[in-house]
């Protein structure tokens, strides 16, 4: 397996070096030229919210473009732990994030084996809904559901939200699961089926342990999808006891008046860990997608 | 650390755990009742994959089909604010709605038409830049060369940062006298820009941060579709003289096109539902930044319009099924999900 992969790879960089090898020096200096410009746009505004977290309190504004200031202080870090209500909006985060990507994996799990292996009734109107609700953006859904979330006294608690975020994300990792599982073989489940299992144990000894990249992708996908939303937790929760940490460091970066301390403070703590988190997985992450959309 | 003290650690754990308890309980009765009729009374050869479905299939009712059959409800009240409980139901009321969408302004002054054409400006604008953007990098970055691997993920950064973060720290930047644009406009001699109050600004400033998030999206999706043409056609292409144009116009621009046009779908899609930027963006809410997705929120949570606001909704999506339709028959979209 390594073996064939290194071969491939080989051959993989041949290829690019014999297209490179067609680049004038001066052709090759231009792109790097247009890359790292291109590197600059993109990464600068991320360290200047660094460089204004560094600043201490009472030099917040200033038009200095220094990426690391003369005097860099960690106040206001020391500001949003422990004066602030930060780690309280982290652990609410973190509460409904965490309902919500298991909630959703358990219920995709098995609907998508389904739609994997058998040939019921209603299987291809299933999918099309799914794909349709996927159309529906929840910005379309946010007036009936707030009504309803207020009818039933869900505003302000983690239920309302864990159940709305685990159930938009439904359609969505059916379609991956069902495509990677449609992959394995089904003379896995015949061989196991001859040796006196049940359909449900093949699946939990089987396939399950065999799907768990695609489990993990989706897994990934709901948490990221809960753990950044703005929308649903704006109308679904009020007070600001039980707010999300989006919700919380919209209101630090509040409409007239701008805690830029406490905010890029925070926005750093919680950028870290997801960026770090996304680029580490983003290779699995695009392939996900991919093979999603091409499997159909 | 004041705040999260031990008791509401204990409270947020025992809502979660009293939630899961119900959820499951929920299900395991649903199961049985399904596993009854379906495999006891109607003896189906199907009982397992449809109470595999059940579960999801319920929530999915629940939460897609019903708030969806609400709203076509809500579109025929008159619910608001002042009538929360005792809203009156009727036909006229719901034509009302409609009609009033069309006639009379959305929010303050913003009438529905101009509304709809800026959304289209803006779905257009970002996506051009997003596909161009993307496609010129990714053309760079498929190539054999030093860096690469510190270029794509610092290309990716952009994608990679929380959206609420990158959006809020933009709209610092916008700032007249601090922000790092005016800052440095002001360095070279330039006057500085009134991002914030100025409308055709806000709406650029807007265009510049969705931009800015898009790209690296684009660019990965483009890339992985570059890395698949085999490098034969560009040989064959260069014996037989082509020239870098020709190759890019008739061997790398239709060997992108699978992969190219669901990109271009759904990023036709995110864009022009995109929430987070133009509202967060536009700090003063200046109507003239909003589009469809922001107006309705606005009518919706500011000015306290239920019923005309699922009314609006209903409008947004028709509009959206219609664009998903013709892209359908277009394309001939969506023949693999039935293999």
């Amino acid at each position: 397996m390594s073996g064939k992969i290194k071969a491939e790879r080989r051959k993989i960089s041949y290829l690019f070096r014999r297209k490179a090898r067609g680049d004038s020096p001066f052709k090759r200096f231009l792109i790097h030229v247009a890359l790292i410009l291109a590197c600059i746009i993109a990464v600068y505004p991320v360290l200047r919210v660094v460089s204004v977290s560094l600043r201490p309190g009472d030099r917040l504004l200033s038009t200095s473009l220094a990426l690391i200031p003369d005097d860099a202080s960690m106040q206001s870090y020391y500001k949003i732990i422990f004066e602030k209500d930060f780690l309280l909006w982290l652990w609410n985060s973190l509460c409904i994030t965490m309902t919500t990507a298991f909630i959703g994996l358990i219920l995709a799990a098995t609907s998508a084996y389904a739609f994997s292996r058998w040939k019921f009734p209603g299987r291809i109107p299933g999918l099309l809904f799914l794909l349709t609700t996927q159309m529906i953006p929840a910005a379309m859904l946010i007036v009936p559901i707030y009504v309803l979330a207020v009818q039933l006294n869900l505003i302000n608690s983690y239920r309302g939200l864990a159940l709305a975020y685990s159930v938009s994300s439904i359609p969505f990792s059916i379609w991956i699961l069902k495509g990677y599982y449609d992959t394995i073989p089904r003379e896995l489940e015949e061989a196991a089926k001859i040796d006196g299992a049940s359909q449900m144990s093949t699946f939990y000894k089987i396939i399950l342990p065999l799907s768990t990249p695609a489990l993990a992708i989706v897994f990934l996908f709901n948490f990221m999808m809960a753990w950044n939303d703005w929308i649903l937790a704006r109308i679904m929760l009020q007070r600001e006891k039980i707010f999300t940490w989006p919700l919380g460091i919209w209101t630090l970066a509040g409409q007239f008046r701008v805690e830029w301390g406490t905010f890029t403070a925070a926005s750093i703590l919680v950028a870290v860990p997801v960026m770090i988190l996304f680029l580490y997985s983003s290779k699995w992450l695009i392939s996900g997608l991919t093979a999603g959309a091409v499997k159909g | 650390m004041s705040s999260l003290t031990a008791r509401v650690i204990t409270g947020s754990l025992s809502q979660i755990g009293s939630m899961i308890l119900y959820i499951f309980l929920g299900i395991i009765i649903f199961e049985v009742v399904v596993y009854l009729v379906l495999g006891k009374i109607f003896k189906s050869k199907y009982t397992i994959p449809y109470m595999l479905l059940a579960p999801a299939a319920v929530g999915l009712a629940l939460l897609v089909i019903y708030p969806m059959a609400y709203e076509v409800r809500l579109a025929f009240t008159n619910m608001s604010l002042r009538y929360f409980r005792n809203y009156n139901l009727s036909l006229v009321q719901g034509l009302k709605n409609f009609t009033l969408i069309f006639t009379e302004p959305v929010l303050k002054q913003l009438k529905f038409f101009p509304l709809l054409s800026r959304t289209i400006l803006w779905t257009v604008i970002n996506l051009i830049f997003h596909v161009s953007g993307g496609l010129v990098l990714a053309i760079l970055l498929n190539r054999h060369m030093r860096g690469r691997g510190i270029y794509r993920t610092l290309l990716v950064f952009p994608w990679a940062i929380p959206q609420i973060v990158a959006v809020l720290a933009w709209r610092g930047e916008f700032h007249f006298e601090y922000g790092f644009i005016n800052v440095m406009l002001q360095r070279i001699g330039l006057q500085p820009i009134q991002w914030m109050i100025d409308p055709f600004w806000n709406f650029t400033a807007a265009c510049i941060t969705n931009i800015w998030l898009g790209i690296p999206f684009m660019m990965i999706i483009i890339l992985g579709g570059l890395q698949s043409i085999p490098a034969e056609f560009y040989d064959a292409a260069e014996i037989d003289g082509a020239s870098n144009w020709q190759q890019f116009n008739s061997i790398t621009l239709p060997m992108l096109r699978p992969i190219l046009t669901p990109a271009v779908i759904l990023g036709t899609i995110w864009t022009f539902n995109n929430f987070n930027v133009p509202y967060m963006i536009n700090r003063y809410e200046l109507e003239t930044s909003d589009i469809l997705v922001t107006a309705l929120f606005r009518a919706a949570f500011e000015y306290n319009r239920y019923g005309f606001s699922a009314a609006f909704a209903l409008v947004i999506l028709f509009i959206l099924f219609i664009f998903t339709l013709t892209y359908i028959r277009v394309t001939g979209g969506i023949k693999g999900v039935y293999e």
